[in-house]
């Protein structure tokens, strides 16, 4: 019991001490994580729309993003578009890991963020501003560039 | 000796020949599927609410595509491609009509259709849908997969299915089908091809 006791308390020790490096770390690589070319397909009649960029980490740890939220959409999602031979489906996704120095594409046909029940008028020439909260405590608060679906390219 | 010669060069014009043919007959870059799927044919109605069939569409190549206007990614991506072809083609592009057929028309009124192939090109694409019995049935026709999924909480759903992008040339006769593999580029291309053949 004793020792049971002794090893908890070495193993609280052991995790307060990481818990304390990895704060340090995260202070260090503050501003690990950007976002670049980022647009938002729009739609007409309120469809649901799709959010797209491409996560930049140039810390030397992997980090997931982990949320997405938004002040001018309800609902903002990432999504994936998967393949099934020749259909396609989407299905949720919890996170998507962007890669220590490497990044993270959220482009057509694969990862999307889905971005619905739009809180005010939105048309192509807007700007919103998505926030995605990353694994390592980061949060990006991004402007995404609205585009008309026949100008996307 | 002079026998042989001759027949040499025989076989070398029989061969030149066949080269030339194989000219002609250049391989497409879109999976060619003539003679392998039925001819365009439906009555559905049209994004003005009018009903229309195949035969106001002869005349002018159609890129048929089944799609739904709740599809973020991959429909939108689709139609896009289809918007960069007809920057390619240019002036032909007049010979082109697009038509977007819903696989989901419980949602996809006649009016949601015209806005939504409006918001690409009101000139070139026209939206097309029907009961669920005639779609489900020209979806057989053409062997395109489609399926609703489970409703979310706020009644929300996606429909999984088949992004091929489906060529008739003016006489209404299936030519190719594209995927998303295909690029603009190899999309105009071919469609050139089925132009010029038919004017």
């Amino acid at each position: 019991m004793t020792i049971k006791l002794k090893t908890f308390a070495s193993l609280a020790g052991a995790f307060a001490l990481s818990f304390g490096l990895a704060s340090a770390a995260h202070a260090a690589d503050a501003h690990a994580l950007s976002v670049k070319d980022a647009w938002v397909r729009w739609l007409p009649n309120n469809l649901p729309a799709a959010g797209y960029a491409t996560l930049v980490n140039t810390s030397d740890k992997p980090v997931d993003l982990v949320d997405i939220s938004s002040d001018d959409y309800g609902d903002a999602m990432l999504h994936q578009t998967v393949s099934n031979g020749s259909t396609q489906k989407m299905v949720m996704v919890d996170k998507l890991t962007v890669p220590a120095h490497g990044q993270a594409a959220i482009a057509p046909g694969g990862y999307h963020i889905m971005l619905e029940e739009a809180k005010h008028k939105i048309a192509p020439g807007d700007t919103v501003h998505l926030t995605l909260k990353f694994s390592d405590g980061e949060t990006l608060t991004t402007p995404f560039v609205v585009k008309s679906p026949a100008q996307a390219k | 000796m002079s026998r042989s010669l001759s027949t040499t060069l025989g076989a070398l014009i029989v061969l030149g020949a066949l080269a030339g043919c194989t000219q002609r007959a250049e391989p497409w870059h879109l999976t060619n599927v003539t003679g392998h799927l039925p001819d365009l044919d439906f009555t559905l109605t049209a994004d003005d609410g009018r009903p229309v069939d195949a035969a106001s569409f002869k005349g002018r190549t159609s890129l048929v595509y089944f799609g739904y206007t709740h599809c973020p990614d991959v429909c939108p991506e689709t139609m896009g491609r289809l918007m960069q072809v007809l920057g390619k083609l240019g002036p032909d592009a007049q010979k082109i009509r697009i038509l977007f057929i819903t696989v989901d028309p419980a949602r996809d009124t006649p009016q949601a259709l015209h806005d939504y192939v409006g918001a690409f090109d009101a000139q070139h694409a026209e939206g097309l849908t029907g009961t669920a019995w005639q779609i489900e049935s020209l979806a057989k026709r053409y062997r395109v997969a489609y399926q609703m999924e489970k409703r979310d909480p706020n009644g929300n759903y996606e429909v999984t299915h088949s992004s091929a992008v489906y060529v008739f040339d003016s006489e209404g006769r299936a030519r190719l089908l594209a995927t998303d593999h295909d690029t603009p580029d190899a999309i105009a291309q071919d469609l050139r091809r089925i132009i010029d053949d038919h004017s």
